[in-house]
């Protein structure tokens, strides 16, 4: 789960981070009254989107007046933002955060992900702040600079002070850095977060230490016991279909294509869309079902991949282990009396009781393509695109 | 000897009285898993299946001598049930919950350490279908009967894809000495590299069918190791061409976040390790075939 930069920023301060002074408005007439009670002579309006390169997008403007903030709130408040990772639909902007603008001495990169090699946490910093951590690896790999925090343990004061001293940070602010480095690490560990990172981390003329801007993730396996994180979820930033699968137990991808899947499992289901692919088509979406694909789970994946109006042809394609095929098929023609479907249906499926269950679905009334293997099925959904 | 399980294998169901607890130890029980009890907090003394329930491993354990368990509690309590199995020294424990939290998986590898290398506990999974070493016993939640004895050893991060595979095998009459489901969570229990070391040393396998997917370094990780370290030869498949990056397909260790993790150049690097690839999903029982026509 992804938050905004605001909520980041808060979380971060509570954990001993210095962040510029700021506010969150919803709206041009509190953005003005907002500059005021922040302060100072200048202000950055950040459109708050669950997305970087936020900057580019023209989502970051510098204002000289509480008027200018009013003005550029009020620019941005509502609109799609399209950025290098939004997609072409883009992020509606429903939130502006309002911040004291920072005179930037210099710009660093301070990170901290799961590492899946070692099993641990990595802190990833680099003296190349501004730019995206894969630009970095890619134009100055040799300025990335990491250290592993031992679960066990945590993160140690000695750990924090050689990354602050390999970012060529003076003595005078090191401590401040290495409070600021395990803030980050214990926000990370404590709410149990997958991503943090602060880019720019930056210093300013006054020789503050600010994180200027943030990022965190959390992971989704945790909420049950992360209520104050979960209540930061913001579902206009996430795709309507998504939302709409995750809040049915559905593992949904919403992707450019118009071939439509309802596969279980998720290694299946990536396997499917490879054999499409392969076949010259293009998935519209990934879908799993669970492992167990019940009548009710199948239902419910039918309702969604017919919302999506790209989609013209749809290929159900079922591994049935346990829960036979007869019954799965049984399944499909229950869903299908209560959804309509009007493009092309393709029907694979396998495991046990195969032969039981394709026969279900011949006798039913349904108007459907058999298919028997993985590839048959690919090469079906292709063919009745044309 | 098969590796990891046997046919006679003492196992206990963690979560034994609960629905899926229930549902899958008699699925085992029927395939011929030699179940000898499980564990239920605060249902001690109780008989559920025929068989005893206790309330700790422990005491488990000891009455019944088990050395395997297999985990159906919730996702909030899996890790320290894990640990539980670990502490009363079980050997192999086969966690099928979806749903740990990746903090939680690195505090039980972590807690795990304590152990020396030969009381170690193997942990498979989470979020992993299980294991099975067809004709003699089952410790998972596969449809037992698609698996055909044999001498293919089977690894996969995805459980219906690797019932797709031994399915595929089996048509072409080639069959599995065992198949383990690793998991598709970001952090497993055991990875590729360790169940391959396995398969190596097993009089009863002859080649091994690695069926991998998008994100981590797993995959590869194996790869190098198996060219440095392993005879038999490796068949893989790598799930997931089509999967933006960036994105959680499904599993929640599905994600391609760096170099090396997409489909695409996972089976590029292990083509240099020597790895047969599958070219597509469809053809990883033909793959296989073709290896071991070879041999």
């Amino acid at each position: 789960m992804d938050i905004h930069e605001y909520q980041a920023k808060e979380i971060l301060s509570s954990f001993g981070v210095t962040i510029p002074r700021g506010g969150i408005v919803y709206s041009p007439e509190t953005a003005e009254n907002k500059a005021r009670e922040i302060g100072g002579s200048k202000w950055v309006v950040k459109a708050q989107i669950h997305s970087g390169a936020r900057g580019k997008a023209g989502g970051i403007i510098v204002c000289n007046s509480p008027l200018e903030v009013a003005q550029a709130t009020d620019k941005l408040l509502g609109k799609k933002l399209i950025t290098n990772q939004t997609g072409p639909e883009g992020k509606i902007v429903n939130r502006i955060y309002i911040e004291e603008a920072t005179d930037i001495e210099k710009e660093l990169y301070l990170g901290l992900v799961f590492d899946r090699s070692s099993e641990s946490i990595m802190v990833v910093a680099s003296t190349e702040g501004g730019m995206s951590v894969e630009e970095i690896a890619k134009e100055k790999p040799e300025t990335i600079i990491r250290s592993k925090i031992e679960v066990a343990v945590g993160i140690q004061n000695f750990q924090a002070r050689e990354l602050a001293f390999g970012l060529g940070i003076e003595p005078e602010l090191i401590r401040r850095a290495s409070e600021t480095i395990i803030g980050c690490a214990k926000a990370f560990s404590e709410l149990d977060a997958t991503m943090v990172e602060v880019n720019p981390l930056v210093i300013s003329k006054q020789k503050q230490i600010l994180a200027l801007d943030c990022k965190m993730s959390f992971d989704n396996n945790a909420m049950f016991r992360r209520d104050k994180v979960s209540e930061l979820r913001d579902k206009t930033q996430e795709d309507e279909k998504e939302v709409y699968a995750s809040d049915r137990g559905l593992n949904y991808v919403s992707l450019e294509g118009n071939i439509g899947n309802i596969i279980n499992g998720a290694g299946l289901a990536m396997a499917s869309m490879d054999m499409i692919k392969l076949a010259g088509g293009e998935p519209a979406n990934f879908l799993d079902v669970g492992g167990g694909a019940t009548p009710e789970k199948i239902v419910k994946a039918f309702r969604l991949i017919t919302m999506d109006k790209k989609v013209k042809v749809i290929l159900v394609n079922i591994f049935a282990g346990i829960n036979r095929c007869d019954w799965v098929a049984e399944g499909i023609v229950q869903a299908l009396e209560k959804i309509e479907v009007k493009v092309p249906l393709v029907i694979r499926l396998a495991g046990t009781n195969v032969e039981k269950g394709n026969k279900i679905l011949q006798d039913s009334k349904l108007n459907y393509i058999e298919a028997n293997t993985l590839e048959d099925a690919a090469n079906k959904a292709v063919a009745a695109l044309k | 000897m098969a590796v990891i399980i046997q046919k006679d294998t003492k196992i206990l169901i963690q979560g034994f009285t609960g629905k899926m607890g229930t549902f899958h130890a008699e699925e085992m029980i029927k395939y011929g898993s030699n179940v000898v009890g499980g564990v239920t907090p605060g249902k001690g003394g109780q008989k559920h299946l025929d068989r005893p329930v206790f309330n700790t491993v422990k005491d488990a354990v000891q009455e019944t001598g088990a050395t395997a368990s297999i985990l159906f509690v919730p996702p909030a309590f899996a890790a320290d049930s894990a640990m539980e199995a670990a502490d009363a020294g079980i050997k192999t424990c086969v966690a099928i919950v979806d749903g740990i939290p990746s903090h939680d998986m690195i505090r039980i590898k972590r807690y795990m350490r304590r152990y020396s290398r030969k009381e170690k506990m193997t942990l498979v999974g989470p979020n992993c279908a299980g294991i099975i070493s067809p004709g003699k016993s089952m410790l998972g939640i596969m449809p037992g009967h698609i698996y055909k004895e044999g001498r293919v050893g089977i690894i996969s991060r995805s459980g219906t894809l690797g019932y797709e595979a031994a399915q595929q095998l089996k048509n072409l009459n080639i069959g599995v000495s065992t198949s383990v489901g690793i998991g598709g969570d970001p952090i497993n229990g055991s990875s590729f590299r360790d169940i391959i070391e396995k398969f190596e040393t097993d009089d009863e396998t002859d080649v091994i069918l690695m069926i991998g997917e998008i994100g981590g370094p797993q995959e590869v990780a194996a790869g190098e190791f198996a060219k440095e370290n392993m005879k038999k030869p490796i068949i893989g498949y790598i799930a997931g061409l089509t999967a933006p990056k960036g994105r959680v397909m499904g599993h929640a260790g599905a994600i391609v976040s760096a170099y090396g993790e997409s489909a695409v150049e996972k089976v590029e690097l292990l083509k240099d390790c020597g790895v047969t690839i599958s070219k597509n999903p469809s053809v990883m029982g033909e793959t296989v075939k073709e290896v071991l026509d070879r041999k």
